[in-house]
């Protein structure tokens, strides 16, 4: 087989990559050597040879440089239709993509403008009697899912964030010892500037963050289950208590009951403390690739199948209304 | 402007779920069913727009008999009428074959706007929005926190990672998908409610829309996931589990002094 991954470069910000690049690109070479593919990787933009030069020290075949004046911003239009053309001269069986905004913005329809499907959100894979199994995630977690793909290649694949570690991705030669790297192609494309349709503006920050949750040693996170504002001051409380912070899961920040910035997921913080107790929250996927790579999780819900034990190291099937008040005072005890 | 907003009925959040004997969906006898909450997100970002601009809000939902209750919701709310894209298999679709079919049903019309949600609580493909733009030829944008409609142009604001945010400009018709959270969604009020009696759904039977797919992709199983990791469960009354949870923070996982 021949695998293509896509690589993307921060969206803003003063990182040069989106990381999950990496992790897809780990990904993608477990499943070539396990299917003696031959993998390259492509970056797309423009003024990005230094990134491609940065790849090439990963062990690929090969490195595609798409490069194009209206590709400099990112637009659905111009990365679909700039994509397309570099498919059709790499012929990839199998192109990988980290499951970003970005990615969830343009891939369904890069796929779908050549006719084919894309499986997206895939948290890992299985590789089985010469198939490929991608495994994703359906109801909120609440399940699982393998699927599968049908027809003819190529097939569009992503993989959420957190699902394989970026710093895993084998590099190839290294530039100290004098060999070269993988060799880089630059793709030529074909874009015109009425083929674009969307006009991307500034780029731009809502205001300072008050708190940052990242540097927090232990958070205290609520979600549906805390039902009502009105109940927030006892998680707070318990929080500073056990020398914490205040956290959220998205609806609780989308209701207004706490700012954004105490959100954790995939569209909020992503957190590693030492101590992460969730209190009522379910465990969807979005919330749990934000804090699953917390040291001790503990969750306390009433649902005894909650996705939210899963990844928990202790649990209490409960009324987070009865236990924090009972760890509250366990705690004013000491 | 005249606005679709495709809204799905899912499993209700609470909603005990088990796996039905095909081994691919759920059993739905016993459970409630709901409007997809990010959708309900996309159908108040409708009204609101026709409230700004006029014009008129039809929502449109694919699935079993049942979805006709998630379309009621909708006009109670104050859409103006629904389109019910019946199918009872909807579920073995994949992403392409549904936005297809809904594609099919909404070439019918012609839309200044198409609102989706972001994605479903049920397969959570969350792709609908993004391949309805690439099969009716219009523009898109995804994960929309703002919407201006300045004459035939719109500026919305884009949620990208890591708290940053981008404006971006687009031409009418287009399609959006809409970020949770972008508003407060509001309730159906009892006038409503009756008013939705006398508006109208129009059911198409999902065959008759005579869409040709191969499916390109397919759910062998749903499953239970395995644990990736081994809790410990504490038992107890409150008190007995809260001291016993602070005495293993402290001295066995070492996280709480």
């Amino acid at each position: 087989m021949n695998i293509l991954v896509i690589t993307e470069p921060a969206a803003a910000g003063d990182a040069k990559w989106n990381p999950a690049s990496f992790e897809t690109l780990a990904a993608a070479q477990q499943i070539a050597a396990q299917t003696q593919s031959r993998l390259a990787a492509a970056v797309v933009g423009k003024g990005v040879r230094a990134l491609a030069e940065e790849l090439a020290a990963y062990q690929l075949a090969e490195v595609l440089l798409v490069e194009h004046e209206l590709l400099a911003r990112y637009t659905p239009d111009g990365f679909t239709l700039a994509l397309a053309q570099a498919v059709a001269q790499a012929k990839p069986d199998l192109v990988l993509l980290p499951h970003t905004y970005q990615v969830r913005d343009f891939a369904p329809k890069l796929a779908a403008s050549l006719g084919k499907g894309m499986i997206g959100d895939c948290v890992g894979y299985r590789y089985e009697n010469g198939r490929l199994i991608f495994v994703r995630q359906m109801f909120q977690g609440k399940t699982a899912a393998d699927v599968t793909f049908s027809g003819a290649a190529p097939w569009f694949a992503s993989f959420q964030a957190g699902a394989f570690r970026g710093d895993q991705a084998a590099r190839g030669a290294s530039s100290s010892s004098g060999e070269k790297g993988a060799p880089i192609t630059p793709i030529k494309v074909d874009l015109k500037p009425e083929q674009i349709r969307t006009t991307p503006l500034e780029l731009f920050r809502e205001a300072k963050q008050a708190v940052d949750l990242t540097q927090a040693p232990i958070l205290v996170a609520i979600g549906r289950g805390i039902k009502a504002p009105e109940n927030i001051p006892m998680a707070e409380k318990l929080a500073k208590l056990m020398g914490g912070e205040l956290a959220a899961s998205r609806p609780i920040c989308d209701e207004g009951w706490l700012p954004m910035d105490r959100q954790i997921g995939s569209s909020g913080q992503t957190v590693s403390p030492k101590l992460y107790l969730a209190l009522g929250i379910s465990g969807a996927i979005q919330h749990v690739v934000g804090m699953k790579g917390s040291r001790t999780i503990v969750a306390i819900n009433k649902d005894p199948n909650a996705p939210i034990f899963e990844v928990a190291d202790y649990g209490i099937v409960g009324d987070i209304f009865e236990l924090i008040p009972a760890l509250t005072e366990a705690l004013e005890k000491k | 402007m005249k606005i679709a907003v495709c809204i799905k009925q899912v499993p209700a959040k609470d909603a005990p779920l088990r796996i039905a004997a095909d081994g691919i969906w759920i059993r739905e006898t016993d459970i409630g069913f709901e409007m997809n909450e990010p959708d309900s997100f996309a159908l108040e970002e409708a009204l609101r727009l026709k409230e700004k601009h006029g014009g008129e809000v039809v929502a449109l939902s694919m699935g079993p008999e049942r979805s006709k209750q998630t379309i009621k919701e909708a006009l109670a709310k104050g859409a103006d009428r629904g389109i019910h894209v019946a199918d009872d298999k909807f579920f073995l679709l994949d992403p392409l074959g549904s936005a297809k079919s809904i594609a099919a049903a909404l070439r019918k019309e012609s839309f200044d706007l198409i609102l989706t949600g972001l994605q479903s609580d049920d397969h959570g493909f969350g792709q609908t929005g993004v391949l309805l733009a690439e099969l009716l030829g219009l523009p898109h944008a995804t994960i929309i926190m703002q919407i201006d409609v300045q004459g035939a142009r719109m500026k919305l604001k884009r949620e990208l990672e890591a708290g940053w945010f981008q404006w971006v400009e687009l031409p009418l018709p287009a399609v959006l998908t809409i970020q949770s959270g972008i508003n407060k969604v509001r309730y159906a009020t009892l006038k409503g409610i009756m008013a939705a009696k006398k508006k109208e759904i129009v059911t198409i039977p999902r065959e008759s829309l005579g869409v040709a797919h191969e499916p390109t992709e397919r759910v062998e199983r749903i499953y239970v996931p395995q644990k990736t990791k081994k809790t410990e469960f504490i038992a107890g009354t409150p008190k007995e589990a809260a001291a016993a949870l602070l005495e293993k923070l402290r001295h066995e996982a070492r996280v709480l002094s």
